[in-house]
This record gives structure tokens, C-alpha cells and sequence, in this order.
């Protein structure tokens, strides 16, 4: 009963939904301001009836319906109150829902803004974000109900959306439960984040489609929507970081990052948010760019539905894929529209896209944010190549391959190394103008200091040369940003007479895009440390040890003490729990204790590592059952990872900068740049 | 002496007993040599799943027939196109033929290069053709000047 | 200092655009292909069956060759059983496959081969002497065969008429030697 009222809410929305776009439509077609303003109700609508049939899901999650199909695959009554919440998002149906959801809380946001000055923009934008909205609700309430339920007929148990004919509801006495893979913290925060990446980014993208439908061209779009493309870049690398962290905790796999193709579904929308990123302040400075900021806005955006669809639809093969589902010819009718609707209006819109001034130099920050973005779209080329070369090699030739880490990595490494170069020369190139004189100028000290960094660790720690490359690259632009975060301060206290560290924080809550900006590049060298050290230096070894014996790896020793097994009932775990002593050089430095998790109703085991973490690096332990366990020999692998907790602590950085650099400014919107850009050009060409 | 003898070849059984235990333990595959083979593989049935951290009980007997052909001194290339042959080339990491895998990316991005610089030299374009004329005009300016002089100087002579 | 200098507005020339809208509908034609793979299920019942060539392991032969084909066993009820050491349910009717062999076999008009689905030789071996499997077997190949058939796991046994036309496909293990016979003696008897 509880589940058939929430299919009702949920075809409620749907409704909801499709009356926004046709009355948005109608309202704008016919010039009828009440009818604008009826979808936009409508669409505020949406938000508390998704809430509703959300609250339901969870409800019949948490009290154990499992006459509900999904609540009888992602749940079981072993598990605790918070996983079955989160369970919400653990199966296809329930996330299909949370992203429905997402959506209508974001679009609401938006309509709840002033629209006084952008009155003709409303119409398209609820459009758009309920267009896109109506294609998720709609393959919830067409092909995954969340809400179907089983039924016993003739043919055996189904579920089914309506009771059929002579049938009776069918009630298990437990859940399936959720994958144990899903079931840690990480799986709590990592969906969220990148379904909240990916639905920020229809927002900027409904905007650009407003600004193409209206033929307003001039960068408003792009002024309302700034923030908005800054914090869905937040969570969208956020939940990239998690998923890459999560991945580190649980698979056992001592590593972050396989360039699964899932993996990189969600990491593509990413380079091209980074590109629009850097590309837009071009637009906001020199009044170029436009077509190539609308270009960029709708490649993200396609490639975020894009990538949803090639997760979900079963046409790739990963260890991420939901299980393959009837909503495949939904979505790839909803990717159609999509990408010709925007190539059909930008290509109609083209010559109204006209540019404002041209470019002088070609060292200018223009022309070096124009490489950033030629680099971030050569990485995405490689990896969207990575992702559709099995399947054209397997439609056209029949043989299956596989595109593994090793292509990737040759591919994109000098790629990622040029963006790092550049990161080191572009904070020193001025706007409009630069020449290699004054870059040379600006650059001679931090690349001395770079070098000489360089030389020590070719000298004390390595010869390897890509970490040559790497680490003076890294050192590079951490010098060279700090050298401009340092003059601007050194000006500030000069002129303003503040003590150094007043100035540094008066420095960047006056110009927090650009020095939010500069901690950011600072902070994803503090990740690119900690990438470097793990890719380029890390070890492993296995072996199989009785109690008492060692594995020596890296200067440390492990020895392996004693191993327990023991049941959890409640939890429907069967815990086997190692105790290994490890030591360094001779010294003691504690117990590590990995650990085999067996869920008994999912009948799936989990290898926890037992993880001692120091910024020099993680000694990784790993209980692996190449052997069986006992007390007379278990297998062990051990991973050493130097830096990697850099990565770590360099995605917190990385928050905190966006958070600056997004903070609101107490300048109004409209402040024009272009008036003050002159003065600009000559304050930053010193 | 037969006691001597004895010893002597039970002193030499021992040591090619231990010098074959030596020899063994030399060439006895490792966990470590058939993890360096098995990370370049994945399972043939698991979902992208690289063949060293597969734990399924299939990944297993594939991982012992690498530690077979490693004893029986095969070498890493014989062992990945074993694996080849058996389950298809769908089972290394990478393509065999690396050639279609590298040259589509590059030259789309290298056509992505050339558009940017032609893009570049389009758009300087103007500014050089007016600093051109700049220097037409001050030419010119400075010929009017000298003209302006040389009649002046001419008028005084006169 | 810079004067503005405005460039003759044009829009997307017609090569240009011909390039975009091909390699979108190249990139659209290729993903309905994958999904339509995708959701396509195993080779069905009334498709005509290509040759294939399944290689024995040794100690195995059919007709004093180390290999079959499927061309040359028309003529003849052809049964291809896909199994794998590692699989469990196959193990269920590894036996009654046998006990089937020993009857239909000596006909002279049912063919039986098993062909082993990612599987390593020596664990494939132990199987068979296990069940005393005596019909054909061989290892597929680069999973030449299972691709083809496009099968969604093992066990899975495909039966395939005098013509060479598939009748029937058994997804998972045979309830029992009757319900094999169910199938393959209608076959027999058209």
C-alpha cells in the first residue's frame, strides 16, 4: 500500500514535470508571463513531491518491505539503519530516483533567484532542467520502479508495478543485501557527491541553451552561472577523490584509480568542466571565447549524461555497471536529443557569437589558457578513445579488447606534464599581453629554485627519470605560485602598510577568485606529489608466512604474530582478523591487523587492509587467500606507497580553495569588468 | 676406508641434495614473479578485473598456470600469448597492435593543435597589418616633416 | 590601445558542419549498436549455425581427427555443451550428459562436443575423468565459439538440427536425463 502511494507521488512528478515544459513553452511562445510563471511554480513543485516519494523509498528501506524488489536487493536486516538509508542510492532504480531528486532541489534553487534582469532566460532554463528531469522520472516510472513489488503468479515470482491477475504479493523473509563492497563510509558520501557534480552541471548548461535560444549571446550566462560551474566543479572532483579513496580502502587492490571505463565516464565531464573553467575567465576578461565556452558547456554536459547512460545500460563492461536494464533505449533516445539539439542551435546561433577583441600575443594569459584547454581536450580525446575502441573493434572486426591502465598512462603522462608546465607560466603572464622578455623576467627565479630542488633529489632519493620530470615540474609552479602569492602580500603591506600575514589574508579575501585559484593549483600539486609517489615508486610483495615468520619490504618488516576468525551474527559477518608486528630498520612500530570480511547473505568477502599511513608513505597489508588461512601459513601482500597520503591531504586543500575562490563577493553581479579591464592589464603587466 | 667412502658419498648426496634445493628455490616462481605477470592480464571472466587481485577461484588456477610455465622457464611474452590464444586477446591490458589504439588520439588531437594555431595567427593577423599601417603613417609623417623642413630651408635660401 | 576591429560575421561553413553532423551520427549509429549487442540475448532458435572449428584436447578425437567442425557434422542432431571446470551448477549434469552420450551416441545420428569455457587444462582434465566424459571435448578457443553464440554464462547447451538450424537453447544445468530426452527426441524423430 506504502509502495503503491509512492509510485503515485512519483507519477504525480512526472506529470509536474511535463506540464513545467509545455507550459514554459506555451508561456514564452505566447508571450504569456502567467504562464511563465505557472511552470515555474510547477517546477518548485516537483521538489516536494520527489521528497515525498524519496521519503517513502527510505521508509520502506529502513522497515524491511521486501515485498519491494528493490528494498529486496540493496537491503537486508543485517544491515545497520544508516546503510539502509544510503541503500537509497546502492541500486539502480533507487539512484535513478536520488539524481531526480538532486535535480529538482537544484532547479528550484535556481528559480528562486532574481530573475528581474534575465526575465528571458526563465523560460528556457525550467525547459531544459525539466526536460532533463521528466527523461529520469520517466525511466523510473516506465522501466525501473523503485516501487514495483513481487508478485507469485503461474510463471514464478516477478515484480510488478500493478498486481497482475491471480497473483499474490510475495513478501521474503530477508533482503539480498547490499554489495559488501558498498557498504563503508565512503559509499555514504562518494554517489552523492558526483550525482551533485553532475546535476550542478545541467544549471550552467540550461543557461547556455537559453542564452542560444534567445540569441542573447553577451556573457551574461555565463556571469549568473559561475558559481554555480565552480561548485558543481567541487563536488564533482570531490566525488571523484572519494570514489578514488574508497576504492584505496576496500577493494584490496592497493591502488585508487584503474581507468575502468565507469571511472572515466565520470572523469571526462570533469576535463571539460575544468577547461570551461579557465576558458570562461577569458570570455569574462577579453570578451573571446564564446563559442568555444558554449562548445565546452555542452560536451560537459552531454558527456555527464553520456557517461550516466554507458554506466547504467550494460554497453560497456566494468566492475562498476549496474546490472543491465530496459532503460537503455530511453536514455539513448534522451542522448540523442541532446546532442542534436545543441549542435543544431549552437551551429544556428554561430555568427551571433561574436568575439570582442583579438588576441596580441602568444604568450598572453589568453593564449596560454587557450593551450590549457587544447590539453585538457587532447587528455579527453585519449580517454574517450580508451573508452569506444573496444566497442567499435568488437562491432566491426568481432574481436573483443581490452584498454587497460598501460595506454592511458603513456598516453595522457606528457599531456599532464605539459598542464603542468603551463600551470607554472601562466599565473606570470598578464592578460592582453605578454612577451618572453617579461615572462623570463618573472619566471628566472622560481625555475633556478625548481632546479635546484630537482638537484637534491636526483642527488639524495632517485634517478628515475619521469620523476625528474615530474618533481620539478611540481616544484616549479609551487614556487612560482607562492612567489606571486608572496608579491602580492609584499605589495599589500607596502602600500597598505598590514603586517605580512594581514596582508596575505587580506590579499585574498579581496581577489578570492584568483588567489582561491592559486590555492587550488597549490593544492593539486600538493596531489600530484602524492600521484608521483605512488605511480612511480611503489612496491609490493606476496608471500605466503607461518606465524612467526617475516616478509621484508622497503626497510620494514613484518612479521606475521597470530590470525582469529570469529562470527558476527547480528551483522551476518564472518570476521577473519590477522595481527602482523611490523617494524623499520630494527625499530618497532606497531600492529597492523587486516582483516577477511565474509557476508553471509550475499555470500561476498571484503579485504580490509590494515593500513599504517605517514605523509613518507602507507604500509598497505592485505590478508589474501591464495592459500587457505590458519595459524600455519596465510598469505600476505603488502604494498609500500610513497606520498600518497599528499593526495589525500591535497584534495582537502583543494576544497577549502574552491570554497574561497566560490565564496560570494560583496561586489554586485553586474560590476563590469570590461570597464576596468585597461586598468587591469596594466596592474597585471608589471 | 669404507667408512671414509661412505661419508664422503654421503657428504656428496647431501650436498647435491642441498645444491638442488638451492638451485629450486632459485628458479621457484614466487608470488611477487607471478604477480608481475598477472597484473598485465585480466580475468577472463570477471568484469575488469585485473588478474592478480581477482579473488575468485578460477583466478586462481590461472594464476598456478603462470607459476607452471614460469618453472617450465617460459618467458613473460610466451606467457601473455598463451593466455592470448586461450581466452582472446580481450584478456591483455593493452591491444596487441598498438598502432590503431595511439594513432586515432593523435591525430585528432594534432588537427586540434593546427586549428589552434591557425586560430592564433587568424586573430593576429589584424593587429599586424595595423601596426603596418602605423608605421606607414609614421613614415609618412616624418617624410612630410622633412619635406616641411627642406621647404622651409629652401625658402631661407632663396 | 587596442582598437576593436569586428570580424565578418559568418556561421558554420557547410564542410564544417558536414563533419560535426557525421561524426555525431557516426558516434549515435555506434552506440545504438552497442546497446542493441547489449540487450541482445544468446544466438536463438531458428538461426542458421556458421561453421566453427573446436580443437580436442588430447585424448579426445572425432573420427581419428584432433579436431570438428560444424560443417562436417551435418547431417546429424548436433548438441554443444559449453561447461567449465570452475562451474559448479555445470557439475550437476555433468553425469547425465554422460549417461545421454551413452544412449544417443551409438545411434550414429546425435553428435556431442563440449566445448570448455575459459578454462585451464589440467583442472579441465580432473572434470572430465570425474564424470568419465567420453564425447568430444575441447577448449574454446580465444572463446571463438562461446562469442558466436553469445552465451550468458555456462552451463549452456544449444541443440542444432540436421540443417544446421539451432532448435533449442538450455540456459543453466539439465534438470534431469528426461527432460534432455524431452528435447533431443523430437529433434531425432522430424
Amino acid at each position: 500500500m506504502i509502495a503503491d502511494f509512492g509510485f503515485g507521488v512519483l507519477v504525480v512528478s512526472f506529470l509536474v514535470t511535463l506540464y513545467s515544459v509545455f507550459a514554459a513553452i506555451y508561456g514564452e511562445v505566447k508571450k504569456s508571463a502567467a504562464m511563465v510563471e505557472s511552470a515555474r511554480r510547477a517546477m518548485l513543485l516537483t521538489w516536494p513531491l520527489l521528497t515525498l516519494t524519496a521519503g517513502t523509498l527510505i521508509y520502506l528501506l529502513v522497515n524491511n518491505h521486501y515485498e519491494v524488489q528493490f528494498v529486496y536487493e540493496v537491503t537486508s536486516r543485517s544491515m545497520p539503519t544508516y546503510l539502509k538509508v544510503t541503500a537509497w542510492w546502492g541500486g539502480q532504480a533507487g539512484s535513478l530516483l536520488f539524481w531526480s531528486w538532486l535535480m529538482s532541489a537544484f532547479a528550484s534553487l535556481v528559480t528562486l533567484r532574481n530573475w528581474d534582469r534575465d526575465r528571458e532566460f526563465l523560460p528556457w532554463v525550467i525547459v531544459v532542467a525539466c526536460v532533463t528531469m521528466a527523461f529520469f522520472i520517466g525511466m523510473n516510472v516506465f522501466f525501473e520502479n523503485p516501487f514495483a513489488q513481487l508478485y507469485q503468479t503461474f510463471d514464478g515470482i516477478n515484480p510488478f508495478t500493478f498486481q497482475p491477475a491471480d497473483s499474490i504479493l510475495f513478501t521474503p523473509q530477508d533482503g539480498r543485501g547490499l554489495n559488501p563492497l558498498l557498504r563503508h563510509p565512503g559509499m555514504v558520501i562518494h554517489p552523492p557527491m558526483l550525482y551533485l557534480g553532475f546535476v550542478s552541471f545541467v544549471i550552467p548548461y540550461a543557461f547556455a541553451m537559453a542564452a542560444l535560444i534567445t540569441g542573447r549571446t553577451d556573457d551574461r550566462w555565463i556571469r549568473i552561472t559561475r558559481r554555480w560551474t565552480l561548485w558543481a566543479w567541487l563536488f564533482l572532483t570531490f566525488g571523484l577523490v572519494l570514489g578514488g579513496r574508497w576504492a584505496y580502502d576496500v577493494l584490496g587492490w592497493g591502488g585508487y584509480w584503474g581507468w575502468d571505463p565507469v571511472e572515466i565516464a565520470a572523469f571526462m565531464p570533469w576535463l571539460t568542466g575544468t577547461a570551461f573553467l579557465h576558458s570562461v575567465m577569458i570570455q569574462e576578461k577579453r570578451g573571446m571565447m564564446k563559442h568555444w565556452n558554449m562548445l565546452l558547456i555542452i560536451l560537459t554536459y552531454d558527456l555527464v549524461i553520456f557517461g550516466t547512460f554507458l554506466t547504467r545500460s550494460g554497453v560497456l563492461s566494468s566492475v562498476h555497471a549496474f546490472a543491465q536494464s530496459a532503460i537503455g533505449p530511453l536514455f539513448f533516445a534522451f542522448i540523442g536529443l541532446t546532442l542534436i539539439t545543441s549542435v543544431a542551435l549552437i551551429i544556428y546561433r554561430w555568427a551571433a557569437l561574436k568575439s570582442e577583441t583579438e588576441m596580441t600575443s602568444m604568450l598572453s594569459r589568453e593564449a596560454l589558457f587557450l593551450l590549457n584547454n587544447l590539453l585538457f581536450m587532447s587528455i579527453l580525446v585519449v580517454c574517450f578513445w580508451g573508452v569506444i575502441y573496444p566497442l567499435i573493434s568488437e562491432l566491426f572486426t568481432g574481436e573483443k579488447v581490452t584498454v587497460g591502465p598501460p595506454f592511458y598512462e603513456r598516453a595522457t603522462g606528457p599531456l599532464w606534464a605539459a598542464l603542468l608546465l603551463l600551470m607554472g607560466i601562466a599565473p606570470l603572464s598578464a592578460w592582453g599581453h605578454s612577451t618572453v622578455k617579461t615572462l623570463g623576467r618573472a619566471i628566472w627565479k622560481p625555475t633556478v629554485g625548481a632546479i635546484a630542488i630537482t638537484v637534491a633529489i636526483y642527488m639524495f632519493y632517485t634517478r628515475d627519470i619521469y620523476a625528474i620530470i615530474g618533481f620539478f615540474l611540481v616544484a616549479l609552479v609551487l614556487l612560482v605560485t607562492f612567489y606571486e602569492y608572496w608579491r602580492g602580500a609584499y605589495a599589500r603591506q607596502r602600500s597598505q602598510g598590514e603586517n605580512i600575514f594581514v596582508a596575505f589574508w587580506n590579499l585574498t579575501g579581496r581577489n578570492r577568485r584568483r588567489y582561491g585559484g592559486y590555492i587550488i593549483h597549490i593544492s593539486i600539486m600538493l596531489m600530484a606529489i602524492g600521484i608521483l609517489g605512488i605511480e612511480l615508486f611503489q612496491t609490493e610483495t606476496q608471500g605466503t608466512v607461518a606465524a612467526g615468520d617475516s616478509i621484508d619490504i622497503s626497510g620494514y618488516t613484518i612479521t606475521y604474530r597470530e590470525v582469529a576468525s570469529w562470527d558476527d551474527t547480528p551483522k551476518g559477518v564472518n570476521y577473519t582478523r590477522a595481527v602482523v608486528d611490523v617494524y623499520e630498520n630494527g625499530i618497532y612500530l606497531g600492529e597492523l591487523h587486516p582483516r577477511k570480511d565474509y557476508y553471509f547473505d550475499s555470500q561476498q568477502n571484503m579485504t580490509i587492509p590494515g593500513n599504517r599511513s605517514t605523509m613518507k608513505d602507507d604500509l598497505y597489508v592485505l590478508l589474501i587467500d591464495w592459500q587457505p588461512i590458519s595459524a600455519d601459513g596465510a598469505t600476505l601482500k603488502i604494498y609500500v606507497n610513497p606520498l600518497v597520503n599528499w593526495l589525500w591531504m591535497g584534495s582537502l586543500l583543494f576544497m577549502i580553495g574552491i570554497v574561497i575562490a566560490a565564496w560570494p563577493d560583496k561586489d554586485p553581479e553586474h560590476v563590469t569588468v570590461r570597464a576596468d579591464r585597461q586598468l587591469k592589464q596594466a596592474n597585471a603587466a608589471d | 676406508m669404507k667408512k671414509i667412502l661412505s661419508s664422503i658419498l654421503f657428504v656428496l648426496i647431501l650436498a647435491g641434495a642441498s645444491a638442488s634445493l638451492v638451485f629450486a628455490q632459485d628458479t621457484f616462481p614466487t608470488d611477487d614473479d607471478v604477480n608481475k605477470i598477472a597484473k598485465q592480464l585480466y580475468c577472463p571472466v570477471c568484469e575488469s578485473t585485473p588478474l592478480d587481485v581477482c579473488p575468485t577461484e578460477a583466478c586462481r588456477q590461472w594464476r598456478e598456470v603462470i607459476r607452471t610455465m614460469l618453472t617450465e622457464g617460459k618467458s613473460e611474452a610466451e606467457i601473455k600469448q598463451h593466455f592470448a590464444t586461450q581466452y582472446g586477446i580481450r584478456v591483455l591490458n593493452v591491444p596487441p597492435n598498438p598502432w590503431l589504439t595511439y594513432f586515432i588520439p593523435g591525430v585528432v588531437i594534432l588537427i586540434g593543435a593546427v586549428m589552434l594555431f591557425r586560430g592564433f595567427q587568424l586573430w593576429k593577423k589584424p593587429l599586424v597589418a595595423e601596426s603596418v599601417s602605423d608605421k606607414d603613417e609614421a613614415e609618412q609623417v616624418q617624410q612630410d616633416e622633412y619635406l616641411a623642413k627642406m621647404e622651409a630651408e629652401l625658402k631661407r635660401r632663396k | 590601445m587596442t582598437e576593436e576591429y569586428t570580424p565578418q560575421r559568418h556561421g558554420v561553413p557547410l564542410w564544417a558542419q558536414i563533419i560535426v553532423w557525421v561524426f555525431l551520427v557516426a558516434l549515435l549509429v555506434i552506440v545504438a549498436m552497442g546497446l542493441r549487442r547489449a540487450q541482445q540475448g544468446t544466438v536463438q532458435p531458428g538461426q542458421k549455425i556458421d561453421n566453427f572449428t573446436l580443437t580436442l584436447f588430447s585424448g579426445y578425437e572425432y573420427e581419428g581427427k584432433t579436431e570438428v567442425t560444424m560443417e562436417e557434422l551435418r547431417g546429424k542432431i548436433v548438441v554443444i555443451n559449453f561447461w567449465a571446470s570452475w562451474c559448479k551448477p555445470c557439475e550437476q549434469e555433468a553425469a547425465e550428459l554422460q549417461q545421454a552420450w551413452e544412449i544417443y551416441g551409438p545411434t550414429g545420428e546425435v553428435a556431442f562436443i563440449g566445448a570448455d569455457y575459459v578454462d585451464t587444462e589440467p583442472e579441465a582434465r580432473v572434470y572430465l575423468k570425474k564424470f568419465g566424459i567420453t564425447f568430444p571435448n575441447g577448449p574454446d578457443l580465444a572463446t571463438n565459439i562461446s562469442q558466436y553464440f553469445r552465451i550468458k554464462g555456462v552451463p549452456e547447451t544449444y541443440f542444432i538440427d540436421r540443417e544446421g538450424i539451432l532448435q533449442y537453447v538450455q540456459v543453466g544445468p539439465f534438470t534431469s536425463l528426461g527432460q534432455f530426452q524431452s528435447i533431443i527426441d523430437p529433434l531425432i524423430n522430424q
